[in-house]
């Protein structure tokens, strides 16, 4: 599969060293170069400098054939207005999106944007471990 | 009318003024400390500390009875975020989102937002209407219709010079509705009308064909 991922965090670079071990097509995406000092030295896909809400920089990251676009940067607005462009603009066919405000996050799995709060699924997490 | 104003940054104090000397109802939402206290000090109580696109904050603020809100913070997917949470979680019927990449214009459309203004187009529109060499002016927007009206100059190296109307590419969606020769009485153009020099066209397109449409008329 190709699998665009915006956001060159730890999760992103964590996640691009997966699925590229597991043998997809994988092209990250961030506005900073430093970024990618997180990305293992044995990751065999693509590292592209560019903002992933810029349509031009979308289709220099190969867009138009994607199968996956993962939003990961660390703002809920930049992703979800990223997955919305993948998935409207683009038609991406599985678009998924970070997104840390819970409420943010039911209005937009509502509309369509495939997303999780790590802050509900932590919060939920940690209460379990707590209880157990 | 009950007008929330998303960001109150230089371009949201000066539009709440407008607004209020208008004797609209105001409130504007603001992240900073410093800016709230500013604006409620020169304005009244009209400023509210906290983030417009969470939801929680525009229920405080009565968004569902709100009849237009207004995104103006110096961030396009900010103000994309506030439209979408005011339009689709409380109905509010009007948004306005102000965008820095001309760009967003088309996408934020598609996305929900109901009109974006762009300060790079403002300037541009004004640079076209200035400048005489520029080959393509706005002249109208029909927004709802998704249509626009424009002039082309037709320049003394275009390809199109002393062809006739039908054979000339034009992209689909455009249509020549004027053609005023330099010299001549302004006519409507049929398919066998020959485009000259200097004429000025007068066409109905679309956003998106509108770069097609300069091409096909100017390009050498």
């Amino acid at each position: 599969m190709k699998v665009i991922i915006m956001g060159c965090g730890r999760v992103g670079a964590q996640l691009a060293g997966l699925l590229d071990a597991d043998g997809h097509d994988v092209t990250i995406l961030d506005t900073d170069a430093y970024s990618f000092r997180r990305l293992a030295p044995t990751f065999g896909g693509t590292a592209l400098l560019g903002n992933g809400i810029d349509e031009a920089a979308l289709k220099r990251a190969g867009i138009e054939e994607a199968d996956v676009f993962v939003a990961l940067t660390q703002g809920d607005n930049r992703n979800v207005m990223a997955a919305q462009i993948a998935k409207h603009i683009f038609n991406v066919p599985r678009v998924i999106s970070r997104i840390y405000d819970p409420l943010r996050q039911e209005l937009y799995d509502t509309l369509g944007i495939e997303a999780f709060s790590p802050t509900t699924i932590f919060a939920q997490l940690v209460k379990e471990k707590i209880e157990s | 009318m009950y007008i929330i104003i998303v960001g109150g940054g230089r371009v949201g104090y000066y539009l709440a003024r407008a607004l209020l000397d208008e004797e609209h109802e105001v409130l504007i939402i603001e992240k900073k400390a410093s800016f709230c206290e500013i604006i409620n000090e020169e304005m009244g109580s009209v400023c509210v500390r906290g983030d417009g696109c969470e939801a929680t904050t525009l229920a405080d603020v009565g968004t569902g009875r709100a009849d237009m809100l207004v995104a103006v913070t110096g961030d396009d997917e900010d103000n994309l975020v506030a439209c979408q949470v005011a339009k689709y979680k409380f109905n509010v019927s009007r948004t306005i989102a102000r965008i820095r990449n001309p760009q967003n214009e088309v996408i934020f459309k598609k996305l929900g937002v109901d009109v974006t203004v762009s300060a790079t187009d403002i300037i541009l529109e004004a640079i076209e209407k200035e400048v005489p060499t520029h080959p393509l002016t706005h002249l109208l927007t029909l927004s709802d219709k998704g249509l626009e009206i424009v002039e082309v100059r037709i320049p003394p190296d275009s390809a199109a010079i002393g062809k006739l109307v039908k054979e000339i590419p034009l992209p689909k969606g455009s249509k020549l509705a004027l053609v005023i020769p330099r010299d001549r009485k302004p006519r409507i153009p049929t398919p066998s009308t020959v485009i000259r020099e200097g004429d000025h066209v007068i066409a109905l397109t679309t956003p998106e064909s509108e770069a097609e449409l300069r091409v096909a008329l100017t390009s050498t």
